[in-house]
This record gives structure tokens, sequence and C-alpha cells, in this order.
């Protein structure tokens, strides 16, 4: 079982690394919302269910072992759903506030 | 009936969190969520029509699909982040589209797909109009197919 948990943490990872990669090189404001708010979301929602599948099975079945296993699953289902309404604040902001989104066409 | 289902998804909601099955934290969980009941009970359930449980049950089995699909897109995104060729790959656009969804709820419940899916990001919603931000053109096109519209439609019977 500690190879779930190891595929998943790791796979979270690997979205955190593209998502933060993502950040530094896309072009412009909105096209980062899109490495940072959905790339962490599944990145987190992996790491989060890893360590409940973890803790679910190192505590053997116990009681009190499922019990912090729902509450790290209410972690991840809390992250995806507040992850994308910040995200969709923040884009909306920056579209009010007059950020102009970078096209292929304008930058040639 | 609305207020006592509050009570009752709340007071599961403490046991779980408190981990302790005895009298002292039980009594404690009774009194809390009679107050919260008493202050916000009209906030969970808004009104009760016909056909919640029918839209709950296709909403469950729409998750796995929508899961599906953000793991695809993450997928999509990841790799134009890790392209040495990327700013030839990408091509951000805004679209504005219609939409045939009539509730508010089959709205949300779309814009929030959207904005899971990588690559997509809803900017605004002006009646049945759609302003989204795609990243490339692939997920553009995919958007645009209306898969995912209809199967929203059919969550909320709206197909």
């Amino acid at each position: 079982m500690e190879i779930v948990t190891i595929i998943f943490v790791v796979s979270g990872l690997f979205f955190f690394f593209a998502a933060s990669i993502g950040l530094l090189r896309f072009p412009d404001f909105y096209a980062r919302m899109h490495a940072t708010g959905k790339g962490d979301t599944l990145g987190a929602l992996l790491v989060v269910v890893g360590l409940a599948i973890y803790t679910l099975f190192e505590g053997g079945f116990e009681l009190e072992s499922i019990l912090t296993s729902i509450k790290i699953i209410f972690i991840a289902v809390f992250i995806f759903l507040a992850n994308p309404t910040a995200t969709h604040a923040i884009f909306k902001a920056g579209l009010d506030s007059g950020v102009v989104p970078w096209t292929k066409e304008g930058a040639r | 009936m609305r207020l006592i289902a509050t009570f009752i998804i709340l007071f599961i909601f403490w046991m779980v969190m408190a981990g302790k099955f005895d009298l002292f934290h039980a009594a404690l969980g009774v009194i809390s969520c009679l107050i919260v009941t008493y202050l916000s009970g009209d906030l969970l359930f808004k009104e009760s029509r016909k056909g919640r449980g029918k839209e709950v049950v296709r909403f469950i089995a729409y998750i796995p699909w929508l899961i599906y699909q953000i793991v695809l897109a993450n997928l999509h995104v990841a790799r134009l982040a890790l392209s040495p060729k990327m700013s030839e790959l990408i091509n951000p656009q805004l679209i504005r589209f219609k939409v045939n969804l009539k509730s508010d709820i089959s709205k949300v419940t779309f814009a929030n797909s959207i904005t899971l899916t990588p690559g997509t990001i809803t900017a605004d919603i002006v009646g049945d109009e759609f302003l989204v931000h795609a990243l490339s053109q692939p997920v553009a096109d995919d958007l645009l197919s209306g898969e995912m519209e209809q199967r929203v439609a059919h969550i909320f019977s709206e197909d």
C-alpha cells in the first residue's frame, strides 16, 4: 500500500512542479493563472489523497485512523471548491482593472 | 423538516470532526448544532422541489468523468509548461459563446467545471453568454464541442 501512496504523492509533486515552471514561463497574467490555479488543485488533491490512504492503512483501519482519513479528504474537497472560485475571482479582477490579455498576434 | 435535516447533517459532521463518542462531546455537539440550525438553518436547503434526489445521483455520476477530464487537461498544461517550444504551442484567447442552460445552479456547475479543467477559466457570465479564457487551441476546441455542457444539462434534466 505504501507504493500507492508514493505514486499519489510523487504525481502530485509532479503537477506542482509543472505549475511552478508554468508560472515562470507563461507570457502574461492570465496564462499564469492557468498554471497556478489548476495545477495546484490537482497537485494538492493527489498529495492529500495519498496521505489519506497512508493514514488509513498505517492505522490498520482503526476508528481513529478512519476518522483522520475522512478529515484529510474534507481538506481535499474544500480545496476543490475554493481553488476554482478564487481563480475565477482573481481572473475577473484582472479583466475589470483592464489588464490586456497576451495574444499570439499581438506578440508578432 | 428542512431544519431537522440540517441539524442531522451538522451533527454527523460534528461527530466525525470530534472523533470522541462520549456523552460530554455529544452533548456539546447537540447544543452547538442547535444554535447553528436556529441561526442559519435556512441556508443549506433553500427550497425543496421535486427531482432533487435524481440530480444528486446524476451529479455524483458526473464527478468521475470530470476528474478524468481534469487529469487529461492537467497533463496537457503540464506538457505545455515544460515544452521548450511553448511559445508556439500556446495560443491564449478569450472566447465568448452562448449556452442553452437555464437555471442558475446548472450555469454555476458548468462555470466551475470549466475553471477546474486546466487551460480554461470562466471570466464572466452575462445572461446565457459565457466569457472564457482558453490557453491553447485544443482546449478551446474541446470546450466549444459542447460535450461538457451536454453532460451538465443532463444532470439538471435540461437537455
